[in-house]
């Protein structure tokens, strides 16, 4: 009976996962169609490198359990190498530049073997202390070491190098970058993804649920952190020489904490108990630093806001906040909740619109004071010293207010009458 | 009840040489001497604070003893981390459930026989392709009695279910000696029954050393009992005896041994 029912149970799950991988590739295939812009592309490319880099991040944090300050170090140190071999090709050396993340792969390896052997001899809390000793040396020593590092300049190279691909890839027009990013993007995750099913992905999970009990059935846990941080440590310098081939440039900051806390705060705002939380991670990412940045000033007090909130209010990331969805979706019943989800929506656009105006009026005000008191907002000139646009953040503030209890009152009672008939139909 | 066991003549299956264990001024364990047969079932039992579990953890490789050895078939232990020791067939539950709360029970007991079966820390190999793993897996659920909440995962079990599950994860690997720290412990009455019989199931032809309070589950599987009080074993003797004994009576203040005793 069992073996017929597991058949009957698997078979979806294996074409679901059939249809997900090929919709991701499908998905990296076709995007260029509709973002062909220069900029559009760039920002895609960088994404896909967060990606890899947030993914191979989460191997240690959601898989293992081990909170790392000092991942740039990795995939950093991968770029420098990259950077450095690409100079190489420049000079004649053979070597296809579609294969320089490999190079950042293979040094990024080696260096989570050289320091994750000082760093996995201790787990939690001292293992997040020392990663980021680690990473201050690294950062320190790239400062020290011109020769090597360039200084507070950096590394720059010229990504057209050596035979083109084909006769015809010279990764010098940006799509072609974003291909080669694309590539490795998908072989990356499905290597990642992969990694999650096997004797070693699977006792890390353990390791990260129960350390103690792991020491009891036979593994040494020391053993298996170093190996998965050797592993993550090869995937973020995959990363890292993506990224040099990108932009072309490797500096210290590519080894920085800077790098190392944004790729933990993304990570987390993504949704660490799940694979593809990362991924989501560094969409969002795209949109903070490269959208948002350019557009105010105040972004990273709105990424502050937004990084608060998530832990406060939804610590398992927004991979979670989807999944949690699934049992009532699988159950149909998304339909009765749905009405308040809107209503939430809706409050959560009035409060964010009060606090953008409030922030903006602010920022110009003690920022922009020698331009006057007039912000265009959408086109519309605002004047800032008047009460009127105060009493609007204020109303604003107030509907939203209104709208947000109602919201989370609707989503309450909707949430725990579902969830009970769930739960009572699958005991029965 | 059962014959009583042979003391042993070649080497036991375990076996501690004057034990002592300190903690700082303070020595909880003061030279313990015990030898297991082979295929014995034997259970420690002593009041509170006697040392049981510390000698567990000592046997286990928790913590290393002060003075004294313990064997493990004739090999000493000295030194020996707990993952070695486990690799050399000594497997141990936990009085307080260790158990990997996100995990499903399936892969619970999984990882538990991954190493034994020599898969040991490879990430080129997957999970689902490991016939042998997957199907001594799914044995041991359906002598644990949890194959029906197989994918549930494992923080969500009812006690009693997560005192199986621990029992599982210490069986799984196909260890030789087996060692429960206080399976029953917070269990009603009919659960702790239902304990006996799974204890009984998952170790013939096993070495088991258990510590138990629950006295109908010490005299109903035990082969040899051991009292331990204050880091000493003031009686080894077979269930009989050990009810008999004054020694032990006087220990446990008076209190009659078949009623049980705390």
């Amino acid at each position: 009976m069992a073996q017929g029912a597991q058949k009957i149970v698997f078979r979806p799950l294996n074409l679901a996962r059939c249809i997900i991988w090929s919709g991701f590739a499908l998905l990296l295939l076709v995007l260029p169609l509709f973002f062909n812009k220069g900029f559009a592309l760039t920002l895609m490319c960088q994404i896909g490198t967060i990606m890899i880099f947030s993914l191979s991040f989460n191997m240690l944090l959601g898989q293992s359990g081990m909170l790392s300050l000092g991942h740039a170090v990795y995939s950093g140190l991968g770029a420098y190498f990259a950077i450095h071999m690409l100079n190489l090709i420049g000079k004649g050396w053979l070597f296809p530049v579609s294969l320089l993340p490999l190079v950042g792969g293979l040094a990024g390896a080696l260096f989570g073997v050289l320091f994750g052997y000082v760093t996995t001899k201790k787990s939690g809390t001292p293992f997040a202390m020392i990663t980021l000793g680690i990473g201050e040396l690294v950062f320190a020593m790239s400062l020290m070491f011109p020769e090597f590092f360039g200084g507070e300049g950096g590394v720059s190279s010229n990504r057209i190098a050596g035979e083109p691909l084909f006769g015809f890839i010279t990764f010098g027009p940006q799509i072609q970058v974003y291909y080669l990013v694309a590539v490795w993007l998908f072989i990356c995750t499905a290597a990642m993804y992969a990694f999650t099913h096997t004797p070693l992905g699977r006792i890390a999970n353990a390791v990260r649920d129960n350390p103690e009990r792991v020491e009891f059935i036979g593994y040494e846990t020391q053993r298996v952190r170093y190996l998965v941080l050797i592993i993550s440590g090869f995937f973020a310098g995959i990363a890292g020489g993506l990224g040099a081939i990108n932009f072309e440039i490797v500096s210290s900051e590519n080894v920085s904490a800077i790098r190392s806390g944004t790729v933990l705060l993304f990570t987390f705002i993504g949704g660490v108990p799940f694979f593809f939380g990362p991924m989501i991670g560094a969409v969002i990412f795209g949109f903070f630093i490269v959208v948002l940045a350019t557009i105010t000033k105040a972004w990273l007090l709105y990424l502050g806001l937004f990084f608060v909130m998530m832990v406060m209010y939804c610590p398992g990331g927004i991979a979670t906040l989807i999944m949690m969805q699934f049992p009532i979706v699988k159950a149909g019943r998304f339909r009765e909740i749905f009405p308040s989800y809107c209503l939430a929506v809706a409050a959560g656009l009035t409060l964010l619109a009060a606090l953008v105006f409030a922030v903006e009026m602010i920022y110009h005000l003690s920022l922009e004071a020698a331009a006057g008191t007039t912000k265009a907002f959408f086109g519309y000139d605002v004047e800032v010293a008047s009460a009127t646009p105060w009493l609007g953040v204020a109303l604003l503030s107030g509907i939203g207010a209104v709208l947000f209890v109602a919201a989370r009152r609707g989503i309450s009672t909707h949430w725990d009458r579902i969830m009970g008939d769930i739960i009572r139909s699958q005991t029965a | 009840m059962n014959a009583p066991a042979p003391m042993p003549v070649i080497a036991a299956a375990l076996e501690l040489r004057a034990v002592r264990k300190s903690f700082g001024v303070t020595e909880i364990i003061r030279g313990v001497d015990l030898a297991i047969t082979k295929g014995e079932r034997h259970a420690v039992i002593g009041p509170n604070g006697a040392g049981k579990s510390t000698l567990f953890n000592l046997i286990s490789g928790r913590f290393g003893v002060s003075t004294g050895a313990i064997l493990l078939n004739g090999g000493d232990l000295a030194g020996l981390k707990p993952f070695e020791i486990n690799r050399k067939g000594l497997a141990r539950s936990f009085q307080i459930t260790n158990i990997f709360a996100n995990l499903s029970v399936f892969e619970n007991i999984r990882c538990a026989v991954l190493y034994p079966l020599g898969y040991k820390y490879s990430f080129w190999k997957a999970l689902s392709t490991l016939k042998d793993a997957n199907l001594r897996a799914d044995e041991i659920l359906e002598l644990i009695g949890l194959k029906k909440r197989r994918d549930v995962k494992a923080g969500l079990l009812t006690y009693a279910e997560q005192r199986a599950l621990e029992i599982g994860i210490t069986i799984a690997g196909g260890a030789e000696v087996i060692l429960l720290d206080e399976p029953t412990a917070g269990m009603s009455r009919s659960e702790s029954d239902q304990a006996v019989e799974l204890i009984r199931k998952v170790t013939v032809g096993k070495t088991l050393v258990m510590v138990e309070h629950d006295m109908s589950v010490v005299f109903s599987l035990a082969d040899r009992i051991s009292v331990l009080v204050y880091g000493e074993v003031i009686a080894t003797d077979v269930p009989e005896k050990i009810r008999g004994n004054a020694a032990v009576q006087e220990a446990y203040l008076g209190t009659s041994l078949a009623e049980g005793a705390h």
